[in-house]
């Protein structure tokens, strides 16, 4: 409309007399400005209570201060060397010097954990010549001293690979969580075959996550459907069933299906007792991926059961009528004219229960077993047990940047505006 | 068990009581353990005698599930609120290389044994280390389930790992610390070369090559509370898990199991004092109580862990509810038969070894 | 969804089939709570049903775990803690998240894609590393170890699902309903209340709802960020895990299920009795 009136002398104008363009853009304006003081509480709360203090975690995935930070003499000695055969004796006494303060400060653990990290052994080497120093300090002989004191210090890589982590910022983490890694001369390569994990993970993890949303949506889809249509009498009384799991932990609820499908469990003995299976044909139902699939479509139905009953809620029952007297069977009646408007809902729904999904540890690590444990799970264990937050921070921005984009790939396929198309 | 958890119960209600009357310049410490049983034990043995005779203080008990994130994240944030963490002493050294824990003078910081032997002399050859002060040796021991198997039962490591005589499904920690150990042990490898095989690479290979016998019937467990459970249960028919807890589903819950002391792992539990904590000279008064010989011989009333003092061994008496001996039930007895874990070495290979542990279960 | 009198016997083959499908997954869905509760009187430590629980023998049960929960005052006081951090952080989370879902859908909202990624990211940042994360700056501002700290953290933690779930329902919103109201001579507040907050009702309580039961059933970020005077309940069912689970955990979940049946129910029944009153057939 507004296009329409390109001529200044015959433009429109609302009743105070301004150009309807003008007015349009200011109540656009206006409109833009209300909706973004709208979101702005939420927006600065979510800003200060977990933006920031997850970006400042995130950037230990590039951090690598700590070689700088705790053996500046010998990150400047090292500087110019060229990287041939060992490095030349001031090099040597900068280490010793370094290892020494570092001893007296008590950091100089924090660069044997991460130098442990790359070769193993190096903690030992480490910690063990940190403890002879003084003497060799004392001696004068750096060079003899040092590898006298450790052998590792008569190997180039060893250089090499302080060398390489002088610098304070690193994509090593990045690397690591990909299955590839840094070789002595500093060129990428991929990690030995016994040590690739990572990536069969991100994959089994997205995998798997795919999978459970998809359970979520067929058992979830009925059962809404079902208590949207139902009368209120009956569908609140039904609704009680689908929100009373949430009222027991995720720790009880994971133990209670422990004792539903073990192999001594519920599900099999009520199979072997009415005579499906014999007694030493039990099903192996957990410990295994079809534990942690029935576990966690279990824990996260209700998730898809509630944003899909709320969205058909909203759904006017006429629709389908005038569809049907217009001379739809019931099944094309559902398939265009029902299905279609709960699109917003299966979304929302997919949305929470793969998100969630993805990251779950504490139920895959209980009946998981081996081929049911996720990224999460590692995700935890570096952060927890190897304290290798940097690798943790770095399989989790991964693991973010993944879900960040399946996210903007499912807004553009199914996108927010698909109810008006339809 | 019943009556250990009431006393649990009237313990707690006790600590409780007592936060609730606690007036303000009352010096509050946080003492933070493993939970459950172990937790109680400590509570009987050391928080409550301890509150007892200093009401001024207030022993507050706060449950975690191990590792050192936390004590880490506090050290990083410069706000340090555990005054004391029980931890295994694996964690105990990390967190000493990285400067988490204070570093301790044992002679002069703790109570000397009743004859007058020096601390360092006192406790087990191997257990101090220089963030840590011992507590209690647990073990990683198997238990197989009675009811398994008609004829010859299991004995040693060899059985364990044998489908063929003792056939059915094991449960191990999901972990390569100790498997590795026990898959050497099984293939003939004597107790005391285990780490000088082990420190080769063929060794590892030879390790991994003995697990991989047994693979395709192992359930692996990674929270502690869940070997006693599968053998309970039946799901398995052997289990590895903390002697003690196994020791509860025997003596207390009378399943029907019973213990393989073969190629046991002594592993030790104790206390470590986080760095630049805000009561570091109350707490080193309360760790001085809580390691002296007779407490630590109580402990072992309530839990059948074996106390870390050897002072404390003779003082070993009877299980406070039970009234069974608790002797042929402390790992110690049998120590012979089993290794301590070799700390170093691991706290050197665990990170690699730990991913080719996991990439070795996907394959 | 009642049968119409016109249905064919094709049709009606598949109603009463669709019945049976989805009785059988509200069957999925409670199955485990039908597990848990004759569990909780387990006369042992395991989570087993014992041959003498089988054989109905009273020696198999006791009330051993359901006293363990009432003499122990940690239970009671991690009880009060976890309801007064889930209602506050509910109650916060709910409001946020609406008024930005409310801004979300308006049409017009500029960089409305990645407004909401930041708005939903805490629900997708690894809990572990939120965690820690969390603890490092709350740390900084003296907020760990309060009560305030945790409450902000959960709120937090909660509001993507408000954010979610309203936006859903307000997609198929139209937005000229709006306009009609205020040409009607609506104030702002009159057109929320009569007009927009009818409509997203569902939408605003299955969110309010998830929030509750996020920080109602949250450990990692409560282990971080709680000291010994904000532990909540799930905190004090995980620990032990090391050694052992104390079946208490189940008495307390078949508590809280039964006192939430109770609680459902008499919702629902003041419910209807509200119908009866104003004269309406319930729909």
């Amino acid at each position: 409309m507004a296009e329409a009136a390109s001529d200044p002398r015959d433009v429109m104008r609302t009743a105070d007399g301004t150009p309807l363009k003008v007015s349009i853009a200011r109540a656009l304006r206006r409109n833009r400005l209300m909706a973004l003081g709208l979101i702005a509480p939420l927006f600065l709360f979510i800003l200060f209570s977990f933006l920031i203090p997850i970006v400042d975690m995130s950037l230990r995935s590039i951090d690598n201060s700590v070689v700088p930070d705790n053996l500046p003499r010998t990150v400047e000695a090292l500087a110019d060397w060229d990287g041939e055969n060992l490095p030349p004796e001031s090099a040597f006494a900068a280490l010793a010097e370094d290892l020494r303060d570092g001893r007296e400060s008590r950091e100089i653990g924090k660069v044997a954990t991460r130098l442990n990290y790359e070769i193993s052994g190096m903690r030992g080497t480490v910690m063990g010549t940190s403890r002879r120093v003084d003497r060799i300090i004392e001696s004068g002989a750096f060079k003899e001293g040092l590898i006298d004191a450790n052998e590792d210090w008569g190997k180039p890589e060893t250089w090499l690979l302080l060398k390489r982590l002088s610098s304070p910022y690193t994509f090593g983490y990045y690397l690591n969580s990909l299955d590839l890694r840094f070789d002595p001369q500093g060129a990428v390569e991929a990690q030995p075959e016994f040590r690739r994990i990572y990536v069969d993970l991100f994959i089994r993890t997205l995998w798997m996550s795919l999978l459970i949303t998809g359970l979520t949506i067929l058992l979830g889809y009925p059962i809404a459907h079902l208590m949207a249509t139902m009368p209120l009498r009956y569908s609140n009384l039904l609704m009680i069933l689908v929100l009373l799991p949430f009222w027991t932990s995720l720790l009880v609820r994971t133990t209670a299906w422990i004792v539903m499908l073990q192999s001594e469990g519920v599900v099999n003995s009520v199979l072997v007792w009415i005579g499906i299976l014999s007694d030493d044909g039990r099903l192996e139902l957990i410990h295994n991926k079809v534990g942690t699939i029935v576990a966690m479509t279990h824990i996260l139905l209700p998730f898809m059961v509630l944003p899909l009953y709320s969205v058909m809620k909203t759904i006017p029952p006429s629709y389908m009528r005038a569809a049907r007297s217009l001379g739809a069977n019931q099944f094309t009646a559902f398939v265009r004219i029902y299905m279609p408007q709960t699109v917003a809902g299966i979304g929302a729904g997919s949305i929470l229960v793969f998100i969630l999904a993805i990251g779950y540890y504490i139920t895959p690590a209980l009946v998981g077993g081996t081929s049911g444990t996720l990224i999460s799970n590692q995700i935890a264990y570096h952060m927890q047990s190897s304290l290798n937050w940097g690798l943790a921070a770095a399989l989790g921005v991964i693991l973010l940047g993944l879900v960040i984009g399946l996210y903007f790939t499912y807004n553009r396929l199914v996108g927010v505006d698909k109810m008006k198309l339809g | 068990m019943k009556k250990t958890l009431r006393y649990t119960t009237i313990g707690l209600a006790g600590i409780a009581g007592l936060a609730f009357a606690a007036s303000a310049q009352a010096v509050e410490l946080n003492v933070v353990s493993w939970g459950g049983a172990y937790t109680a034990s400590q509570l009987k043995a050391y928080h409550q005698p301890y509150m007892a005779a200093n009401p001024d203080v207030q022993l507050n008990s706060l449950d975690y599930s191990g590792g050192l994130a936390e004590v880490r994240a506090q050290a990083e944030a410069g706000n340090v609120t555990w005054d004391l963490v029980d931890v295994v002493v694996a964690d105990a050294i990390r967190g000493c290389d990285e400067g988490l824990f204070m570093e301790l003078d044992h002679n002069a910081m703790l109570e000397a044994a009743p004859d007058g032997t020096p601390p360092m002399e006192d406790f087990l050859e191997g257990t101090v280390s220089d963030c840590f002060v011992p507590q209690i040796i647990y073990s990683f021991a198997f238990a197989y389930r009675t009811d398994a198997f008609k004829g010859e039962q299991p004995k040693t490591m060899a059985d364990v790992f044998d489908l063929e005589k003792f056939p059915g499904k094991r449960t191990l920690q999901r972990s390569p610390v100790n498997n590795l150990e026990w898959a050497l042990i099984a293939d003939g490898v004597p107790v005391n070369e285990v780490y000088d095989v082990l420190d080769t690479p063929e060794g590892i290979e030879r390790a991994f090559a003995k697990l991989d016998t047994i693979k395709s019937e192992v359930i692996w467990w990674t929270e502690g509370a869940v070997p006693a459970q599968l053998l309970a249960d039946g799901e398995v028919v052997f289990g590895n898990g903390y002697n003690g807890r196994l020791f509860s589903a025997i003596e207390e819950e009378k399943q029907p199991l019973a213990m393989i002391w073969d190629g046991q792992v002594l592993d030790i539990d104790g206390w470590a004092v986080p760095a630049d904590g805000k009561n570091i000279d109350e707490v080193l008064k309360f760790m001085r109580f809580a390691t002296d010989t007779q407490r630590l011989a109580d402990q072992a009333k309530y839990i059948s862990y074996g106390p870390a003092r050897k002072s404390s061994l003779p003082l070993v008496s009877t299980h406070a509810e039970l009234g069974i001996d608790m002797e042929p039930h402390m790992p110690t007895k049998y120590a012979e038969l089993g290794f301590l874990t070799n700390f170093q070495w691991w706290a050197d290979n665990r990170d690699e070894l730990n991913e080719r542990f996991e990439a070795w279960l996907q394959q | 969804m009642a049968l119409p009198a016109y249905a064919g016997p094709l049709e009606r083959t598949w109603y009463y089939s669709y019945r049976v499908i989805c009785a059988a997954i509200f069957l999925f869905l409670i199955a485990p709570i039908l597990v848990i509760i004759p569990l909780s009187f387990n006369a042992v430590p395991f989570f087993t049903f014992t041959p003498e629980m089988l054989s109905f023998d009273p020696a198999g049960y006791s009330l051993r775990w359901y006293r363990d929960f009432v003499n122990n005052p940690q239970w009671i006081h991690s009880l009060q803690n976890s309801f007064i951090v889930a209602i506050a952080s509910t109650i916060l989370a709910t409001v946020l998240g609406t008024l930005a879902a409310l801004g979300l859908s308006r049409p017009y909202t500029p960089y409305k894609s990645i407004i909401m990624g930041l708005l939903i990211s805490p629900m997708i940042v690894p809990l572990i590393i939120s965690a820690t994360g969390m603890f490092f700056f709350y740390s900084s501002i003296g907020l760990a170890q309060t009560h305030l700290g945790i409450i902000l953290a959960h709120t937090a933690l909660g509001t993507p699902f408000v954010v979610i779930t309203v936006t859903a329902t307000l997609i198929g919103f139209d937005q000229s309903l709006i306009r009609a109201a205020q040409n009607l001579g609506a104030s702002p507040t009159t057109v929320f209340f009569q007009v927009i907050m009818p409509l997203i009702l569902p939408g605003v309580i299955s969110g309010g709802l998830f929030a509750f039961i996020t920080s109602f059933d949250e450990v990692v970020v409560v282990l971080f960020l709680a000291d010994f005077d904000q532990r909540t309940i799930p905190l004090q069912m995980f620990s032990g895990l090391r050694e052992q689970i104390s079946p208490t955990i189940l008495a307390v979940a078949t508590i809280l299920v039964t006192f939430s049946i109770i609680l459902l129910t008499t919702v629902e029944l003041l419910r209807r009795r509200n119908e009866r009153m104003r004269g309406m057939s319930p729909q």
